[in-house]
């Protein structure tokens, strides 16, 4: 077989099965307010993935540091940070179940008095010394990732005269194919600003936000150490019975 | 009763918020000592063949005010229109240090982005088809429920966009000219590309589902 690179032959690989938008927060949530004037209004242009949309990088292991996923090392100075210290674990699956190895994830949360590490955050609650709140893993064989940390704190945001977020870890997630990419949120079980939150609440199903609710995980809880909460995130799969689809006659 | 086809659902996306730098790019938050670099800053290393080029941007609200706190990912091919990726069955042929992937905060004060890397070639498409060069961009930022995804395309191919089935998709003149960059000049011995996207109004860039 001669080099095909200079050739229109069609790559083959899987499609990514569609996303289902009506799943996802709408782009236009009027009780978010700085959605309002930052959401498109006009049909998404739909069409089939294409190798630009189910290709995607590769992240090593060179990627990451020994304590990127660590926060409760990663920035440390002259002690541990404050709070509740957790383990926050999980597995990245595809649509059918099957672990996503080598994806990486990428969390940043506020600290355990909800005030974030970034110029643009003036809330009066202090920053901890010993709290930066970024950490990165890339998943195992299997799927698995595993992060060390503190429980962030709630906080208030400007959008209602009085609207607090929950307490809540950011996610970002890549998979192996750009089309799959996919930020989200992870809120702890039990927590009462839950059905209060319009950013939660723009999602249009209860069950699809029950999904970003991490249950305490017992099982996985260090004794006299740390609780477990488990975060389980499913990501767009590719078509499995699928033939290349080719005009006649090439 | 059919069966039950037992297919999990994705994960619901929520916006990035205002503080995603923390995560995705520390040093733009001020946290340059937890991790040694960020990822993303550079698509292509000196190794990588091809003609270097510069973009340059900003993404306008629906009030024609720039966002300023979004976070921008990049995905393209190279100068011979393969991906570094193994999903690619042609993989194997791009420089080492080609990753064809890029991450760019805009800056905080100006919302303005910039980034360089090689001009792509045309990769294939569906069904026969090819695509025109094209860099595919996910933008998030807070008050955005779901990453936006758009295509930047060339104003110097016409013959290549006249051909592509995505463009061709776009619909009417108007609308697949919001995924056409501008030629801006040159600078540093690159050509400049400049690439306006408007998440709203008249002109609103076409942003794609898949």
């Amino acid at each position: 077989m001669s080099d095909d690179r200079a050739t229109n032959r069609p790559a083959a690989v899987a499609p990514l099965t569609p996303r289902d938008h009506d799943w996802h927060p709408p782009a236009f949530a009027p009780g978010y307010k700085t959605s309002v004037l930052r959401s498109p209004r006009k049909p998404l242009v739909a069409h089939e993935s294409t190798l630009t949309e189910a290709t995607g990088p590769v992240f090593g292991p060179d990627a990451i540091g020994p304590l990127d996923n660590d926060l409760i090392a990663n920035y440390a100075h002259d002690g541990e940070p404050v709070g509740p210290r957790i383990l926050v674990h999980g597995r990245v699956t595809d649509e059918a179940g099957r672990g996503v190895p080598g994806a990486l994830v990428e969390i940043w949360q506020a600290n355990a008095g909800g005030r974030y590490r970034h110029v643009n955050d003036r809330y009066r609650a202090p920053l901890d010394p010993n709290f930066g709140g970024c950490g990165r893993a890339l998943t195992d064989a299997d799927g698995h990732y595993v992060f060390r940390t503190i429980m962030p704190g709630p906080y208030p945001w400007p959008n209602g005269v009085n609207d607090w977020r929950p307490a809540h870890i950011h996610f970002s997630i890549f998979g192996t194919a750009f089309g799959q990419r996919l930020i989200t949120q992870m809120y702890f079980e039990g927590d009462p600003h839950i059905p209060l939150c319009p950013i939660l609440n723009a999602i249009p199903s209860a069950e699809a936000v029950d999904r970003l609710v991490a249950p305490l995980d017992m099982a996985e809880t260090v004794p006299f150490d740390a609780r477990a909460y488990r975060f389980d995130i499913v990501l767009r799969g590719r078509r499995a019975t699928w033939f290349e689809n080719r005009p006649e006659g090439t | 009763m059919p069966p039950p086809l037992h297919r999990l659902k994705e994960t619901p996306s929520q916006t990035a918020g205002p503080f995603v730098h923390i995560g995705m790019a520390p040093a733009v938050a001020g946290l340059d000592a937890v991790f040694a670099r960020d990822l993303g800053a550079a698509i292509a290393g000196p190794e990588t063949p091809g003609e270097r080029i510069r973009v340059t941007g900003v993404i306008l609200d629906g009030d024609g005010v720039p966002v300023r706190d979004a976070v921008i990912e990049t995905w393209q091919a190279d100068a011979a229109g393969l991906y570094a990726s193994p999903a690619d069955p042609r993989q194997g042929a791009t420089a080492p240090d080609f990753t064809g992937w890029g991450r760019f905060a805009v800056d905080l004060a100006s919302g303005e982005f910039a980034f360089e890397t090689v001009k792509p070639g045309p990769a294939p498409g569906p069904q026969g088809t090819t695509m025109a060069p094209h860099i595919a961009l996910w933008i998030v930022a807070r008050g955005v429920n779901l990453g936006l995804a758009t295509r930047l395309y060339f104003p110097d191919e016409d013959a290549a966009n006249a051909a592509d089935p995505i463009l061709a998709r776009a619909g009417e003149p108007g609308r697949r000219a919001t995924l056409i960059a501008e030629a801006a000049g040159q600078a540093d011995g690159m050509a400049v590309y400049r690439f306006v996207i408007r998440l709203q109004g008249a002109d609103e860039t076409v942003f794609f589902a898949t």
